[in-house]
């Protein structure tokens, strides 16, 4: 019985190898990869938010979904299919991001928070568990976004080709874009550096099938450590380097663009795991998926992009913790604003989740709650 | 024979797991469309003590599960 994929293990050690050599080279802390962080840097240089310290177009979203679309096609996997209630999953990709940013981070970040010792993302992880446990709940009572159809192979390589569009317009009219000159989107590695990085990850990912939600939710449904042992692979690398390169730090305040505001962590990340198990992929997952010719996943992407910029443009997005200028610890988290744009989140997932059950399913449930 | 296709993960391997549970022939047939949902199945089957044997047909899969 082969329940661990040598090839899962593999990438989830150059996974966390890359996130330590993109860190190194120039990326925020703990940030070598943070997909919700990376597509709201993207929404902002293209100025669907104002948020100026988050502004880069940045080179690994481009990379993964190219190096997916590289690996998918050299190996005849590529195809191209969409119809799998598509505007359904535009919302839960606008509130998973709308999570992901309350939390500060998707779930790849997550674990390389917690691989540099940052204690909140315990409870992060926490939250995602539970989150995914919730997802399971439904998926157990046969919750689906139904099937997808083959599409034509344009249909299927939009992300792909809005990725080389975005590609071409940075390197020939850079000025095109906002880009930050403080902050978070103004810590990157060199921009080919990390760009022939992430295609290598891209191509990893999408031959391992590596998904951060998938570990635990197939752990949970049909004990497989298959998808878990890519995103153990990824927290021991991480670690290891981190305490190699003594930027381990363990605990709760002041970490790189985190909080320490445990209850809308954990809330946070809920909604993350929720919602990417009703999606049946996390937002990395969601790339590179696209990058496959998976329509449904690229209209996921662009609602994790809306799902930024309302998130920046309502400040519903996290703020890290800080020091006031008497040296006080001013714990971040998030706004009033915020709060409620999790709540509402968690509002549309219970009906999403409810609506696309079968139809006894719903009766049984709705019976169960007036008893 | 379960249609599988066009579901996404993990859609598949619970219609399999579904079917497993409740099949006594020991021989269960799935068509899916993708290659990732033929290996989860495969991973699946093995784990539950299943053989499985793939046919490609178009980018098609028929796949026979044996006890």
């Amino acid at each position: 019985m082969k329940k661990v994929s040598l090839l899962v293990v593999i990438s989830g050690v150059v996974v966390g190898l890359a996130a330590l050599a993109l860190t190194y080279l120039g990326n925020p802390a703990n940030m070598g990869f943070c997909i919700a962080c990376f597509l709201r840097d993207i929404t902002g240089s293209v100025g669907m938010h104002a948020a100026a310290k988050t502004q880069y177009m940045r080179p690994e979203i481009i990379g993964l979904v190219l190096g997916a679309f590289i690996a998918a096609v050299a190996t005849g996997e590529f195809k191209a299919k969409a119809g799998s209630s598509p505007a359904t999953r535009f919302v839960l990709g606008a509130f998973v991001m709308i999570g992901a940013l309350a939390f500060l981070g998707c779930p790849l970040r997550m674990v390389l928070r917690l691989g540099g010792g940052d204690a909140n993302a315990l409870v992060g992880l926490i939250g995602f568990i539970v989150g995914v446990l919730i997802g399971v709940f439904f998926l157990k009572r046969g919750f689906s976004l139904k099937r997808a159809y083959a599409a034509s192979v344009h249909e299927g390589s939009v992300l792909p080709l809005v990725s080389v569009g975005l590609l071409l317009l940075f390197i020939l009219v850079p000025t095109l874009f906002k880009l930050s000159t403080e902050g978070p989107g103004s810590q990157h590695a060199p921009f080919f550096i990390a760009l022939l990085i992430a295609l290598v990850v891209g191509i990893l990912a999408q031959k391992s099938r590596l998904c951060m939600v998938g570990g635990i939710r197939d752990l949970v449904l049909f004990k497989s450590f298959h998808l878990l042992s890519g995103f153990i692979a990824i927290l021991i690398t991480v670690a290891i380097g981190n305490l190699i390169l003594h930027k381990f730090t363990w605990g709760f305040a002041l970490q790189p663009i985190a909080h320490s505001d445990h209850l809308w962590n954990l809330l946070g990340m809920v909604l993350v795991g929720w919602g990417s198990v009703l999606l049946g992929g996390c937002p990395l997952r969601q790339l590179i998926l696209a990058g496959e010719g998976n329509g449904d996943s690229a209209v996921t992407v662009f609602g994790m992009i809306i799902g930024a910029a309302l998130a920046h443009n309502f400040g519903l997005a996290g703020s890290a913790d800080s020091l006031n200028e008497a040296g006080e610890l001013v714990v971040g988290g998030i706004s009033n604003a915020g709060k409620i744009g999790l709540l509402i989140g968690f509002v549309v997932f219970i009906i999403i989740s409810l609506v696309n059950l079968p139809k006894k399913q719903q009766a049984s449930i709705a019976d169960k709650e007036a008893a | 024979m379960i249609d599988a296709r066009g579901y996404s993960c993990p859609i598949p391997v619970m219609m399999v797991k579904k079917e497993l549970e409740s099949n006594q022939s020991g021989v269960i047939e799935v068509m899916v469309d993708s290659r990732c949902s033929r290996d989860n199945i495969e991973i699946f089957a093995k784990s539950r003590g299943y053989n499985m044997e793939a046919v490609e047909d178009n980018g098609e899969y028929r796949l026979t599960l044996r006890k």
